[in-house]
């Protein structure tokens, strides 16, 4: 079945052509060619696809593209501005939380995700949300480290992205 | 954490350059590659673990909507196109070579394990390609299959080549077999074990991808790849698969989502999306899902082993005797044969002054994916060994496992140490850092906290594990007389540009390992020139030299030492320039921080200005020197690098449900020369967490009658998550190798190799009140719940 | 994932008329067990019918005595919901420990419940708290909702549109997690109720079930140690790599007393 689907994508209005069953990861990455969103596993495990819908984390491997009609979405690209880096990303970078860089966009976007709705998560809170994250590079140690940071700027910058 | 100081001077955290894209989303993975007209690849895979194969139907699929065409073994023979090579051999202990099947790149008339390649269908699109496969017919006949290593050498195991008698690939020694019995004979103790050191699937997050394309106009081919050595890959393709020569074939292994070893080798599905690109003339790209991925990635490990220990009556280690069953899987993956052998046999000294030593492995085919390097690769297992019964004794000795491994430690004069397992050690400490892990972990305080943790009803315990590894394989002519079929130096061009930027080429190759931001250090404090001017450029054959990649932590002690031989040309070179330009002696002209100056004047010119007049020679000595400062070096090294380290564990058991749970890791490791501090201890902390999985939680279990892989997804297969692990304490010991020009050792693996003996001695210990001897890893919940439930049971009917 | 005719009704009539009309449609709540088991093409159905849009199938209400939460609630809202937490904290707690994040900004009770997956966690909390499970056309008590393996009595194209449960005295759950996929190995949900307590397994068997002796010796005296002594058979339980059945029966009895600790 062909479909047409449109939703805003880090604030621009986008539409595809796509077969119904599409998922939103596919049509990220090979329609709109955001290839920032990875995919790490097939059973919904390892969030390297993780992405915003309307304002929260979602797998984008778990989620057909025509489900995201008139959804507004968030991908890693659309997180820093033009000016900077969000600090959360910043955070990343200053405490090594990121090796290889595959898992990185899930689990930024996670990371966000979870300040957003819990701004000065603890070390466990952290560790129990990064559940659905899975990173082989780091060890979690300095990904922990970057969302305790991130957390404490997104703090000082407002609590908001 | 990064330092404040970000000037990248060396031994300074500087952020690293290359997370910019990868914290955007602008990293390019294989997988992000789009080629114009781009065809995808399925691989047709076969559902059993050993059968033969007979008429394969591809007309009703050939037919579907959106097929371009399906390939089987037939057009791959027809076309010429040969096995996947092995790149080492190994010589049995009887003076044979191993047994060395053709490993076909699709099936040729039988499958030897599930997911073994049979066709592949070509398609518009990744699903239509899968919608098809659905319609291949198959005529399968199948065969018993043989799993575990041990049952594969009995008399009557299924075969799974015709042509190596009990499975057996090669029967292989090392050391005084006749020294280690008179040992033995003299002992006063004697320490006994039995271990199985668990398979694994390394898992690194980006599955495996490759495109294939091909310029009708050029004849030329190009590889988009996910490898850890893309020069490896274009020799072993290029010259034994598709008998394309160098020149006519580029591979690029672009930004590549971690490895672990599992990404060195050559892999089937490079050589289909290639040869099928020139044969449909247009690009075919395949991308691994991860269930597949499971089932076509090397894996680890898988070592069945029995060890003895002889000590004196002052508990002095007199020899050491192993015998290992490793299993190789259904084919010799690219360098599987050194594992068991070179890169593991060869570590069994460890730390240790231990006189005799003697091995011996039997390497074994088994209807299971193959086996290779991962993390560490072969010592690890070695590391496993000799710390579990160094423990082991320890216990029987009822002396303190720190103090009885102090008593043996190699000693810190003792340099180069020759052991009895070929090694010659040239630099280490282990006393000290030893002691540093003690202390960072209140060795001394243990007692205090296991009394505390019984009090919540838990059993706590403490482990010990020292661990010696042998980084950056070499020297190429030694590796050789090893059985290495390819050399093992590395290769370096420092480009000046003219106004005094550089780009740096390597043939290491960074998947994670930060090579962008350490190497530009290197090259930045070498030449005097900021940090944010220097690039570095990795994984592609059309810009780089020449390379043999990255794998067993050799890329700054081979690769950074290539850079410094090549920088070393540059600044020769410069110092000729400078000669010229302030009219002295060359011999009198100094390189220090960026400045070519006359010793012992103020006269000088900025390396900048060399650059510049390189490439605009109009006041030039050009009658004795070319213009243009652009220098290549290749870096052979004089032997292995010998990083070594100290990791302590406490660990707690849950009584009631099994549940062990890591309270605290320590690691005090000795790498040599650090360039990045920040970068080593994530490498650390990554090495922990692999390490730690493959005690706790990563077990690779296939059922024994099916041959099928009962863990086949990360709902079966538990790969660590955050929850799963604690914060790591680590710190650094240096002493410095000998025999590079940076003095650096190595630190890739080092986590992943001293851990899991750790772990388990930790585990050992909080069971030890409960009379439990050794677990066999991963100490889940549940083996651990039966021991514990039998010993109450023992307890009680006492 | 083969491909399927999709479909968004706006009302749950809509949503009927399409999955009655379907040759062989699907209903799509959440979808974190459907599109996994599409994306492996062990499912083709002829139609998917998303019920994403379905405004009367989302929402919590309290009334009096109960709870009612709709078939489209996520597990995150039910784990945010301030009227769950004050009226049955225990279900929060369920809900906020379900898969992970992700998945509980998507997965429903709804879908999770019409699943009936044999290590869901809510079939327990339905059962140890006496829900009723709400459909378009009846309403059925949660121990004759979950039929077995993957069945429930839901017939061909009826709808879950909510759950309704009972406020107990007092509830709570305690899971052994498979480490790999984070689902129960074993989950036990334990209540006290008015009519006496009740405590129902996940994970251990083919669906959830009662344990009346549990239940028997908790209404004697409330405390761990009530449970603590009882064992449970291993005979029927499920067995599978990560557990034998024994190990099943062991973690029944550990989970149980682990409840009713964090109870009293």
């Amino acid at each position: 079945m062909t479909l047409s689907v449109t939703m805003t994508v880090n604030g621009k209005t986008r539409t595809g052509t796509i077969e119904a069953r599409t998922l939103l990861v596919q049509f990220l990455r090979d329609t709109l060619g955001l290839t920032g969103t990875h995919v790490g596993c097939d059973t919904s495990q390892c969030g390297a696809c993780v992405i915003h819908v309307d304002g929260r984390s979602v797998k984008s491997c778990t989620m057909l593209a025509i489900q995201a009609e008139g959804a507004d979405i968030l991908t890693i690209e659309g997180l820093a501005t033009a000016a900077a880096l969000h600090p959360m990303q910043e955070a990343f970078r200053d405490n090594h939380g990121l090796q290889c860089g595959f898992c990185t966009p899930g689990m930024v976007m996670s990371a966000v995700d979870l300040v957003r709705h819990n701004p000065t998560p603890s070390e466990h809170e952290i560790r129990e949300w990064l559940e659905g994250n899975i990173c082989r590079c780091t060890g979690y140690h300095n990904i922990v480290k970057s969302v305790q940071a991130g957390a404490a700027a997104m703090a000082g910058a407002g609590g908001d992205d | 954490m990064t330092d404040a100081d970000q000037s990248g001077a060396v031994g300074t955290s500087l952020r690293r350059k290359e997370d910019l894209r990868f914290l955007t989303g602008q990293g390019r993975y294989t997988d992000d590659f789009n080629r114009p007209g781009q065809l995808y690849a399925y691989i047709l895979r076969s559902p059993h673990a050993h059968a033969t194969v007979g008429a394969i139907e591809t007309e009703g699929a050939l037919a579907a909507p959106g097929i371009v065409a399906i390939y089987t073994g037939a057009d791959l023979a027809a076309a010429g196109i040969g096995g996947l090579p092995c790149g080492w051999g190994i010589t049995d202990k009887f003076g044979k070579p191993m047994a060395e099947p053709v490993h076909p790149v699709l099936a040729q008339g039988k499958v030897r394990h599930v997911g073994d390649p049979v066709a592949v269908v070509i398609a518009e699109t990744r699903e239509a390609a899968k919608d098809a496969a659905e319609l291949i017919e198959i005529e399968y006949g199948a065969l018993p299959a043989v799993i575990d290593a041990v049952e594969a050498v009995q008399p009557g195991a299924p075969l799974v080549f015709a042509e190596a008698a009990q499975n057996t690939c090669y029967e292989w020694e090392i050391g005084d077999q006749g020294a280690v019995d008179a040992a033995f004979a003299r002992a006063e103790h004697v320490a006994r074990l039995d271990l199985v050191n668990n398979r694994l699937v390394p898992n690194a997050m980006e599955p495996r991808s490759a495109i294939g394309e091909y310029d009708a106009g050029t004849g030329d081919y190009t590889l988009y790849t996910t490898s850890q050595n893309p020069h490896v890959i274009r020799l072993l393709m290029g010259a034994y698969v598709l008998h394309l020569p160098e020149h006519k074939l580029r591979v690029v292994a672009p930004d590549v989502g971690g490895g672990f070893g599992s990404k060195i080798y050559h892999y089937a599905e490079e050589a289909i999306v290639t040869w099928a690109s020139g044969q449909l003339r247009r690009p075919v790209k395949w991308t691994a899902d991860r269930s597949e991925s499971f089932l076509s990635d090397a894996q680890g490990r898988d070592h069945v082993t029995h060890v003895e220990l002889a000590l004196d009556g002052d508990a002095k280690f007199l020899a050491l005797r192993v015998s290992t069953v490793a299993n190789l899987g259904a084919y010799l993956s690219t360098f599987a044969p050194a594992i068991p052998t070179i890169l593991y046999a060869t570590l069994l000294a460890g730390t240790y002054a231990t006189p005799a030593i003697h091995c011996a492995v039997r390497a074994v085919f088994t209807n299971t994916v193959p086996v290779d390097a991962y993390r560490g690769a072969g010592r690890p297992e070695a590391t496993y060994v000799v710390e579990r019964i160094v423990d082991v004794a320890a216990r029987q000795l009822g002396i303190d496992p720190a103090e009885l491994r102090r008593r043996n430690f190699i000693a810190k004069d003792a340099y180069p140490y020759q052991t009895p397992v070929a090694l010659q050690y040239d630099s280490g400490d282990y006393f000290t850092t030893l002691d540093m892990a003690l202390d960072a972990a209140d060795y001394a305080g243990f007692e205090a906290r296991r009394r505390e943790a019984a009090s919540r009803g838990k059993l706590r315990g403490i482990g010990i594990a020292t661990y010696i590894e042998a980084c950056g394989i070499a020297p190429s002519k030694v590796a050789g007389a090893l059985g290495a079929r390819a050399g093992l130096y590395e290769a370096a061009e420092i480009r000046v540009h003219p106004t005094g930027s550089v780009t740096v080429f390597t043939g290491a190759h960074s998947h994670g390992q930060g090579h962008e931001t350490t190497f530009a250090q290197l090259v930045a404090s070498g030449l005097g020139v900021p940090v944010e001017n220097v690039d570095v450029v990795h994984g592609d054959t059309a810009k780089i030299p020449f390379g043999m990649g990255t794998y067993g932590s050799r890329s700054l002690a081979v690769g950074g030492s290539a850079i410094v031989k090549a920088m070393d040309k540059v600044i020769a070179k410069g110092r000729k320039i400078a000669a010229h330009l302030l009219e002295a002696a060359e011999a009198d002209i100094e390189f220090k921080d960026g400045q070519f100056t006359v010793a012992g004047t103020d006269r000088a010119k900025s390396f900048g200005e060399i650059a510049l007049t390189a490439y605009v020679p109009h006041n030039y000595p050009i009658e004795e020197l070319e213009p243009g400062l652009d220098e290549t070096a290749f870096y052979d090294p004089k032997n292995f690098t010998y990083p070594a380290g100290a990791h302590i564990a406490e660990v707690e058991i849950d009584r009631d449900t099994g549940v062990t749970r890591v309270v605290r890791f320590t690691a005090s490791d000795d790498f040599g020369r650090i360039i990045n501090p920040m970068i080593v201890e994530g490498q650390v902390h990554g090495g922990l967490a692999q390490g730690i999985g493959q005690a706790l939680f990563e077990s690779t279990v296939y059922d024994k009658a099916s041959g099928q892989l009962l863990t086949g997804s990360f709902m079966d297969y538990c790969m660590p998550r955050a929850g799963d692990l604690p914060n790591f304490a680590v710190s650094h010991n240096v002493t410095l190798c000998t025999h590079n020009p940076l003095g650096v050792k190595g630190c890739g693996e080092a986590g992943a190799i001293g851990s899991p003996a750790a772990i388990m001695n930790a585990v050992s210990d909080a069971l030890a009140p409960l009379g439990i001897g050794p677990v066999d890893m991963p100490a889940t919940p549940e083996k651990l719940w039966r021991l514990i439930q039998s010993s109450m049971t023992a307890q009680a009917a006492e | 994932m083969y491909d399927f005719t999709y479909q968004a009704p706006r009302t749950l009539a809509e949503a009927l008329a399409a999955i009655l009309s379907a040759e062989d449609g699907k209903l799509l709540a959440g979808g974190m067990t459907l599109i996994p088991t599409l994306k492996q093409r062990l499912a083709q159905p002829s139609d998917l019918v998303d019920l994403a849009k379905l405004a009367e199938l989302k929402g919590i209400a309290r009334d009096g005595g109960s709870v009612t939460i709709g078939a489209m609630t996520t597990h995150a809202e039910v784990a945010a919901s301030p009227e769950i937490s004050a009226a049955i904290p225990a279900l929060a707690t369920l809900a906020g420990n379900i898969g992970d994040a992700q998945v509980r900004h998507r997965g429903t009770i709804g879908g999770s419940i019409s699943n009936n997956d044999p290590a869901a966690d809510y079939p327990s909390a339905l059962v140890a708290l006496g829900a009723t499970v709400k459909t378009n056309s009846r309403e059925l008590a949660a121990e004759e909702f979950f039929t077995g393996m993957f069945e429930t009595a839901l017939e061909p194209g009826e709808i879950v549109t909510a759950v309704r449960f009972p406020i107990p005295e007092k509830a709570a759950y305690a899971k052994f997690p498979n480490p790999a996929s984070r689902y129960a190995v074993v989950g036990v949900f334990v209540a006290k109720t008015a009519d006496g307590a009740r405590v129902a397994v996940t994970g251990a068997g083919p669906a959830v079930f009662r344990l009346p002796e549990f239940e028997r010796a908790l209404d004697t005296n409330f405390s761990p140690d009530s449970v603590a002594r009882l064992k449970v058979e291993a005979g029927d339980l499920n067995a599978d790599i990560h557990a034998s059945a024994e190990y099943r029966a062991h973690l029944v009895t550990v989970m149980a007393k682990r409840a009713v600790t964090s109870m009293t």
